[in-house]
C-alpha cells in the first residue's frame, strides 16, 4: 500500500524534472518556427507571445528564400552529403572486407594506421589539404568539398568490425561457388552489413549535412554553398536583425533532418549510439 | 563447518540455522497479458527437502520459482515460507537465497566482496557502507564478522584462493560456486537454484550434481531446484515437480515419477529413449495390444480404447512366436545398451527395445523379431492421457503425496 | 580459375605462398583505394602539419624557410593564444561534466518507467542531430537582450536582462549553455546503451541480496557497470568539446574582446583568415596533443580495467 502510493509519486517526480528538460530541449525548435511565422512587429515584442497574432510566414519564407539562394544550398547540401557517402561505402567497404577476412601480408600494419587515423580529427588535417587544393586550384569545387571525406578510418573500422563476426564459411561457399572477391564484397557482405552501412549512413549524412568547418574554409563562392554557410552568410550579410525570415531559413534547413530522424527515431537513435560506441 | 552466528535475518528462527524452510504455494496463477503461464498451482514443500521442478522450456517452471523468490508477482494465489505468507515482502525479506542460471556476479567485485554483498546490505546501513566509514561505532566490528562469514562459506566450498580474483578470471565451474557461496552466506531457509547447471560442461555438470546433492545433504535446508534436464531431477532431488503448460501435474520421489507416472506426458518426459505407446484395446481377459492379450486387468468395460506404455526396458525382444510382429530397422549399440528399433504395423514410430549389447549379433537389421511386454510392466493410461490403476496392479508404495 | 581460387584461399587454415601475385592483385584491388586517400588525406596532411610548424610558410608566398621552435616560442608568449587556451579549458571544464551528469541523469529518469520513453528520448536527441549552426542563429535571437524570450521570461520572474552574448563575463558561459544543450541528448543515448547492458539478472540478485533502495542498486550494480560508458562518454565528450567552433564563429566571432576566443577558432583564424601557415601548423600540433592525450586517458583506463576484470 505505502509502496503503491511512493510509486505514484516517484512517477510525478520524474515526469515533472523529463518533462522541464524537455521544454529546454525543445524551446530553440519551438520558438525558431513560431518565430518563422511571426510579422516584424511582433517578432520585436517584448512580451512574450509564442502563437503570432497576424501571419508573417510567406514573407518571412518568401524572403529566406529569395534573398539567398536557399534552395540550392538544400541542393548542394544534398549532392555533397550523398556523395560523400556513396563514395565512402565505394571506398571503404572493399578495405573493410579485406582488414576482416583476407590474410595479405601489412594487414596488422594497416589495421594499426587505421586506428591510429581514427585518433585524428580532421580539423588537424585541414590547412595541408587547403594548401594543396590551393595549388592545384581544386578550391571551390563541389570536390574540394567532397574528396577528403571519401576516406572514413571510422567506416573501415566500424564495417570491419562487423564483417568480422560473419562467418567464414558464407565466404568460402561463395568463393567455392567462384564468385570474386571483389564480388564477395558486393554480393554477400554488403547485404549481411545493411544494419552497419545504415548506421554508418545516418552518422555521415547528418555530420555532412552539419558540417560547418570544412566547406567554410573550402568553399567562398555562393553557388556552393552548402546550407549551414547559406545561414551563415544570411545572418552576416543580412540586416541582422531580419531574425524573421532568418528563423525561416532555419527552419528549412532544419526539416529535412529533423524530418528524417522522426519517420526512422529508432535507427537513427540506434546509428549514433552504434557509431558513437565504437 | 560454517560458523554459528546470528542472523539479522527477517523471519526468526532458531539460530543454529540448520532448519529449512517449509514453503507452501496456494493457488497460484501468472498471467502475462493473455497468456497464462502458471494455473492454480498447490505446492507443499517440507522443511529441509529437496524438490526438483521439471519442465521443457516454457512451461512456467522459472515463473514460478521467481514468484517464490519475490522477483515476480503473481497474478493471484499466496506463498508462505513457514506459515507465514511473504506476498507482499520484498526478495530479501522472504530469507531466501537464490543462484541464477548466468550466476549473476558483480563484476566489478571481487569473490570476496560478492559473497559478502548479502551480509554487507543486511548488516550496514548506506551510510555505513561507504568507503571510509571503518571509524564508526561497531562497523569494524560488523566487517570483520562479515569477513569471518565469508572466509568460513570459501573454505567449505573449497574457493579460498579465488578470494581476491573477478568474476571473469574464474571458470564457469568456479563461478557456480562463488555464486552458490553467495546463497549460502547468509544461511537461508531456502535455496532456490534456476537451472545453476546449464552454463557448464557436460563433465562439469555431472560434478556439480554430486556437489550440490552433498551440499543439501551439509546444509539441511530447502532446495527448490529448476531444471529441464530430467537426469538433474533424478539424480539429485527427494521429490519432483513434473510441470506441462503451467499445471503441476505430478509431485513425487524420482523413481514414482519414472515407474508410475500419473499421466502419459509424464511418461514421455522422463525416460531416455522415450517409453513406447500402443494403441490397445480392454477386453474381458485382458488389454488387447495390436492382437496380442496381456493378462492384466483393466476394469474397464470391453472395447473401451487405451494406450499402454512400456519402457524400453520391459520389451523382451524374441525370435519366438507370440508377441508383437515387428522388423528391425535399425540398431544402436551404446557401448552399455543396444537399443533395437522396431516397425510394428500399426504403431506409427519404431517401437524401441532395450538388450544387451552381447547379444548384438543375433539382431542383424533386417530381421523378423517378436517383442514380448514382460508382464507387470504395462502402464495404462485412457484416451485423454491419464493413467488407469487397476486396482490388481496397484502399488502402494508408489502413491504420491 | 575455380581452382586457382581454392587453392589461394583456403589460406585461412593454410598460409598462402608468398609469392602469389594474384593474391597481391586482390588484395590491392580491395584496399588501394582506402590506403591512398588515406595516405593523401590523412597520414601525409599529418606529417605536413608538423613540418609546417617548424617553418614560416604563407600561402601565397613565394619562399619559405625553416625557423625551428621560432613558432612554438611566438605560440608561449602569445597573449591571444593563452586567452584562447584557457578558454577552450574553461569550456570543456564546464561542458564535460554538465552534459554527462545530465546525460545520465536523464537516461535513468527515462529508462527506469515507460511512460513517455519514446517522446523525452526523442526530445533530448533532437539538439544532438539538428544543424547547429542555424541552431546557434536561434539561440542568438532567443538570447536577445530587449526581445528574446530568455530575458523576457527573467524580467517576467523579476530579474534583469542580460547580454547574453555580448557582455564579456557572460559570453563563455553562455556558449557553455548552448554547448550543453547540444550534447546533453548524445551522452543520454549513450549511457542507454550502457544501461541496456546490463543484465537484468543482475538486479535480480541484488534484490535478493539486499539491495533495497534505488540507490543501493545505483551503487551496488549500475554506477559500476556503466563505469568503461562513462569514462568513454566522458572522453569523446571532451574531444568535442575541446573542438568547440561553430558556435564561436557565427555568434561571437572570438569576442568582445577575446572573451569566447577558443583554440580552434584561433587556428581558424591564423591559417584561414590571416594565412600565417606555419604558426597555425604550430597550434594545430598543440590542439592535436590534446586530443591525443585525451584518447590516451580513455585507452589506458579501459585497458587497465579490463585486464582486471
Amino acid at each position: 500500500m505505502r509502496r503503491e502510493r511512493r510509486g505514484v509519486l516517484v512517477r510525478i517526480v520524474r515526469h515533472a524534472i523529463l518533462l522541464c528538460g524537455a521544454i529546454v530541449m525543445a524551446a530553440p525548435f519551438v520558438w525558431m518556427v513560431a518565430t518563422s511565422l511571426k510579422p516584424k512587429n511582433e517578432i520585436f515584442a517584448t512580451e512574450f507571445h509564442l502563437l503570432p497574432k497576424t501571419w508573417g510566414a510567406v514573407e518571412n519564407y518568401h524572403a529566406a528564400l529569395t534573398q539567398v539562394p536557399l534552395l540550392h544550398y538544400l541542393f548542394n547540401g544534398a549532392v555533397v552529403t550523398i556523395a560523400i557517402f556513396v563514395l565512402q561505402v565505394v571506398v571503404n567497404m572493399p578495405a573493410a572486407y579485406a582488414l576482416a577476412k583476407v590474410r595479405f601480408r601489412g594487414r596488422a600494419l594497416m589495421f594499426g594506421a587505421v586506428l591510429f587515423c581514427l585518433l585524428i580529427p580532421y580539423q588537424a588535417v585541414a590547412l595541408p589539404i587547403y594548401i594543396f587544393f590551393a595549388q592545384v586550384g581544386l578550391l571551390n569545387t563541389y570536390a574540394a568539398l567532397v574528396l577528403p571525406f571519401t576516406i572514413s578510418v571510422f567506416g573501415i573500422f566500424l564495417m570491419r568490425q562487423f564483417f568480422v563476426s560473419v562467418p567464414d564459411d558464407l565466404i568460402d561457399a561463395a568463393r567455392i561457388d567462384g564468385i570474386s572477391e571483389y564480388g564477395i564484397v558486393w554480393k554477400v557482405m554488403a547485404p549481411t552489413a545493411i544494419p552497419a552501412i545504415t548506421a554508418f549512413g545516418i552518422f555521415s549524412l547528418v555530420a555532412h549535412w552539419n558540417d560547418y568547418f570544412w566547406p567554410l574554409i573550402a568553399v567562398d563562392n555562393g553557388r556552393l554553398f552548402t546550407p549551414p554557410l547559406g545561414i551563415a552568410s544570411l545572418k552576416l550579410n543580412g540586416e541582422g536583425t531580419a531574425y524573421g525570415s532568418l528563423m525561416a531559413a532555419a527552419t528549412v534547413v532544419i526539416t529535412p533532418l529533423v524530418f528524417a530522424f522522426l519517420v526512422a527515431q529508432r535507427r537513427f537513435i540506434e546509428g549514433v549510439t552504434f557509431t558513437g560506441l565504437k | 563447518m560454517l560458523a554459528a552466528e546470528p542472523d539479522r535475518t527477517r523471519i526468526d528462527r532458531p539460530a543454529t540455522g540448520a532448519a529449512g524452510g517449509a514453503v507452501t504455494l496456494k493457488g497460484i496463477n501468472k498471467q502475462f497479458g493473455d497468456v497464462h503461464v502458471l494455473r492454480d498451482v498447490e505446492l507443499d514443500i517440507r522443511p529441509g527437502e529437496f524438490i526438483t521442478i521439471l519442465g521443457s522450456s516454457g512451461c512456467g517452471k522459472s515463473t514460478l520459482l521467481r514468484i517464490i523468490a519475490g522477483l515476480e508477482r503473481q497474478t493471484s494465489g499466496s506463498v508462505a515460507i513457514d506459515g507465514t505468507v511473504v506476498d507482499t515482502r520484498r526478495p530479501d525479506e522472504r530469507d531466501i537465497a537464490m543462484v541464477f542460471q548466468s550466476y549473476a556476479l558483480y563484476p566489478h567485485l571481487t569473490v570476496f566482496d560478492n559473497i559478502a554483498v548479502p551480509l554487507r546490505m543486511r548488516r550496514l546501513a548506506a551510510y555505513q557502507r561507504v568507503p571510509g566509514a571503518g571509524w564508526l561505532p561497531g562497523v569494524r566490528r560488523t566487517k570483520q564478522d562479515i569477513a569471518r562469514a565469508v572466509h568460513a562459506v570459501a573454505a567449505s566450498l573449497r574457493i579460498e584462493g579465488l578470494l581476491q580474483r573477478k568474476p571473469a578470471q574464474l571458470s564457469g565451474g568456479q563461478k557456480q560456486r562463488v555464486a552458490l557461496a553467495r546463497a549460502m552466506v547468509r544461511k537461508p531457509r531456502a535455496f532456490l537454484m534456476d537451472e545453476p547447471l546449464s552454463n557448464l560442461d557436460a563433465e562439469l555438470r555431472v560434478h556439480m550434481r554430486a556437489e550440490i546433492a552433498q551440499l543439501h545433504r551439509q546444509l539441511g535446508v530447502t532446495f527448490i531446484y529448476v531444471t529441464h534436464d530430467q537426469v538433474e531431477a533424478m539424480t539429485m532431488s527427494d521429490r519432483v515437480v513434473l510441470i506441462a503448460g503451467g499445471v503441476p501435474l505430478q509431485v513425487a520421489s524420482p523413481s514414482a515419477i519414472y515407474g508410475d507416472p500419473d499421466d502419459v506426458a509424464i511418461a514421455q518426459f522422463v525416460g531416455t529413449p522415450r517409453i513406447n505407446i500402443l494403441p490397445a484395446v480392454a477386453t474381458a481377459n485382458g488389454i488387447d495390444v495390436l492382437g496380442t492379450i496381456l493378462p492384466m486387468a483393466s476394469g474397464l468395460a470391453s472395447g473401451t480404447p487405451l494406450q499402454v506404455g512400456v519402457r524400453p526396458g520391459r520389451l523382451l525382444v524374441t525370435h519366438d512366436v507370440g508377441g508383437l510382429a515387428g522388423q528391425l530397422t535399425f540398431r544402436e549399440n551404446l557401448g552399455s545398451d543396444l537399443f533395437l528399433h522396431v516397425q510394428v504395423t500399426g504403431v506409427a514410430l519404431p517401437l524401441i527395445a532395450r538388450c544387451d549389447p552381447a547379444e548384438a549379433h543375433l539382431h542383424p537389421p533386417g530381421t523378423q523379431v517378436r517383442l514380448a511386454v514382460a508382464s507387470g510392466h504395462a502402464l495404462l493410461f485412457d484416451m485423454a492421457g491419464r493413467r488407469l490403476r487397476p486396482a490388481a496392479s496397484h502399488r502402494p508404495e508408489h502413491a504420491h503425496a | 580459375m575455380r581452382d586457382t581460387t581454392l587453392a589461394a584461399d583456403r589460406r585461412m587454415a593454410v598460409p598462402i605462398p608468398v609469392r602469389d601475385w594474384r593474391h597481391t592483385l586482390r588484395v590491392l584491388a580491395l584496399t588501394a583505394p582506402a590506403l591512398v586517400l588515406m595516405l593523401g588525406f590523412l597520414i601525409i596532411p599529418l606529417v605536413a602539419v608538423i613540418l609546417l610548424s617548424f617553418t614560416d610558410y604563407q600561402l601565397g608566398a613565394s619562399s619559405l624557410a625553416v625557423i625551428g621552435f621560432d613558432n612554438y616560442v611566438e605560440m608561449a608568449r602569445d597573449q591571444t593564444v593563452r586567452i584562447s587556451l584557457v578558454n577552450t579549458f574553461i569550456y570543456v571544464a564546464i561542458v564535460v561534466p554538465a552534459s554527462v551528469a545530465l546525460g545520465l541523469g536523464a537516461a535513468l529518469l527515462i529508462e527506469v518507467d515507460a511512460s513517455l520513453r519514446g517522446f523525452y528520448r526523442s526530445t533530448y536527441f533532437l539538439p544532438v542531430m539538428a544543424t547547429l549552426i542555424a541552431m546557434a542563429v536561434v539561440w542568438e535571437f532567443m538570447l536577445d537582450q530587449r526581445f528574446g524570450v530568455v530575458n523576457i521570461f527573467l524580467r517576467s520572474i523579476g530579474f534583469g536582462s542580460y547580454d547574453w552574448l555580448h557582455d564579456r563575463s557572460l559570453v563563455l558561459y553562455t556558449l557553455c549553455g548552448i554547448g550543453i544543450w547540444q550534447s546533453v541528448g548524445f551522452n543520454m543515448v549513450l549511457f542507454m546503451a550502457g544501461l541496456t547492458a546490463i543484465p537484468r539478472e543482475l538486479y535480480e540478485a541484488a534484490d535478493v541480496d539486499g539491495a533495497r533502495s534505488a540507490l543501493d542498486r545505483f551503487t551496488l550494480v549500475t554506477w559500476p557497470l556503466l563505469g568503461p560508458v562513462t569514462v568513454f562518454t566522458v572522453v569523446i565528450t571532451a574531444i568535442r568539446a575541446f573542438q568547440v567552433f561553430d558556435t564561436v564563429n557565427v555568434l561571437t566571432d572570438g569576442g568582445p574582446n577575446k572573451a569566447s576566443e577558443v583554440l580552434l577558432h584561433t587556428i581558424y583564424k591564423e591559417g584561414f583568415v590571416y594565412f600565417r601557415d606555419g604558426y597555425a601548423a604550430a597550434l594545430i600540433v598543440v590542439f592535436l596533443a590534446f586530443i591525443l592525450a585525451l584518447s590516451a586517458i580513455r585507452v589506458f583506463v579501459l585497458d587497465k580495467r579490463t585486464r582486471t576484470s
